[in-house]
């Protein structure tokens, strides 16, 4: 019993720098969700503007993010911006930047289909009643819009920390990283420690996104439209 | 920026042979987790009980995991209790694994919006709860499903780009390793965003395409 090797995820200062690895993810995945909320919403109003041009230089940002994978962005960032540059950037600089122009993307086509989807006649109706252009944005556009957006927006957000797991790739000391330094360091004394620490966190990651996919299935029944 | 066109060609092989690994495990992904999400979503509608609540847990696991962690448990993990897979067939595995709750997960939406008088008239008329499914629901089903079925189909597509991190000679591995070789930065990053523009700009075009040719099949549609 002494060598099943799961002691290795509670020796030392290991679970709680396993913790802060994960950290380290969930930073990046928020900052990046916080940035890209707000360019995507910007985008996402301009994609209803009429003008043409616009809407096809927005759309070939939309579908670059589709079709290029995310790790390609970010090995495509981190190999030619700093050379380029001629500055340092950091990993963990290239992930916020990727992730948030990433989500930017996203938002804006999630906040565009909510705008799209709205009947005209709310606003001709609120209009009708008396309503203000305030007040027509406040009770009658806005919150139509939230829950249209929310469970797209939540799921985007569980994509995005499950897809912060590449940024090992590119050198960030993130929970992945961790766990590899862990093995290592134990490779004699606990042989076994992969098959632990990496079932651990395969957990880790479940316990953070799971709760958001429910919200998400949650919202979305709720507010069936 | 000039770009050494020599080395370009030289390096092209090395791409192309990637390409063929992303394609076959492509392919391989794709498909096998299609037919893992349809045997799975139809377990799922017949209610069968045991299997269902086993297969609603594996549809969450694999969707709330990242597939590098998956890789890498399959990959280093699993030989420590006796289980040695090689770099292929765990990139394979993991491929179905993350692919198979995702495409269950679309067949289901499917069959849930199949309108339950289709199911009810199809019960009345006689039909076994094989022809139903068979002659009403999965055709129905199916069309409904096309758009996310689709957006699976290119998930997947992309998400082989992550097998290099087990030593597979993918994309990114070739990639890398030519900027670690030689430096010549611009020009393997290059490739890089080109092979997969060859790679996922046709399947997404014909994707649409497909989905443009399935809508008649929808009820009313």
């Amino acid at each position: 019993m002494r060598n099943s090797g799961v002691e290795v995820l509670f020796e030392g200062s290991n679970f709680a720098r396993l913790l802060g690895g994960l950290l380290v993810t969930i930073e990046i995945a928020f900052i990046s969700i916080i940035i890209g909320t707000i360019l995507g919403v910007v985008m996402g109003l301009l994609r209803t503007v009429r003008s043409r041009s616009l809407r096809i230089v927005l759309r070939l940002y939309l579908e670059a993010f589709r079709i290029i994978p995310i790790l390609v962005w970010l090995y495509v960032v981190h190999f030619s911006f700093s050379p380029l540059l001629h500055i340092e950037i950091s990993g963990e600089t290239t992930a916020i930047l990727v992730f948030s122009l990433w989500g930017a993307a996203e938002i804006g086509d999630i906040v565009r289909g909510a705008l799209e989807s709205m009947p005209k006649h709310q606003s001709e109706s609120a209009k009708a009643l008396g309503l203000s252009s305030a007040q027509l944005y406040r009770y009658v556009l806005i919150p139509q819009a939230v829950r249209r957006m929310l469970p797209g927006a939540i799921n985007l957000a569980t994509r995005m920390v499950k897809t912060t797991s590449l940024v090992v790739l590119i050198g960030v000391i993130d929970v992945v990283k961790i766990g590899q330094q862990i093995i290592e360091l134990g490779v004699i004394k606990a042989p076994n420690a992969s098959f632990w620490v990496y079932g651990f966190i395969f957990i880790l990651y479940f316990l953070v996104c799971y709760p958001l996919s429910l919200l998400s299935r949650k919202y979305e029944r709720r507010w069936q439209v | 920026m000039n770009l050494d066109w020599k080395f370009i060609g030289e390096s092209l092989p090395l791409y192309m042979d990637a390409m063929w690994l992303t394609i076959e495990l492509a392919l391989i992904a794709i498909s096998l987790s299609m037919i893992l999400g349809l045997l799975f979503s139809l377990v799922l509608f017949y209610r069968i009980k045991g299997l269902r609540s086993i297969i609603l847990g594996y549809v969450e696991v694999s969707r709330n995991t990242p597939l590098l962690v998956q890789l890498f448990f399959l990959y280093y993990g699993l030989p420590k209790i006796g289980l040695h897979l090689s770099e292929f067939n765990c990139a394979a595995i993991g491929l179905v694994f993350l692919g198979g709750g995702y495409m269950t997960e679309a067949f289901r939406s499917g069959i849930d919006a199949v309108s339950t008088a289709q199911i009810e008239s199809g019960l009345s008329i006689g039909l076994s709860k094989v022809q139903l499914a068979r002659y009403v629901i999965l055709p129905q089903a199916f069309a409904i499903s096309v758009p996310s079925l689709g957006a699976n189909a290119i998930f997947l597509l992309k998400e082989t780009s992550i097998v290099g991190a087990i030593a597979l000679m993918d994309l990114m591995n070739v990639a890398k390793d030519l900027i670690g070789m030689h430096y010549k930065t611009a020009e393997s990053l290059l490739l890089l965003v080109l092979a997969y523009l060859v790679l996922v700009l046709p399947l997404s075009l014909l994707l649409s395409w497909i989905e443009r040719k399935v809508r008649h099949a929808e009820f009313g549609g």
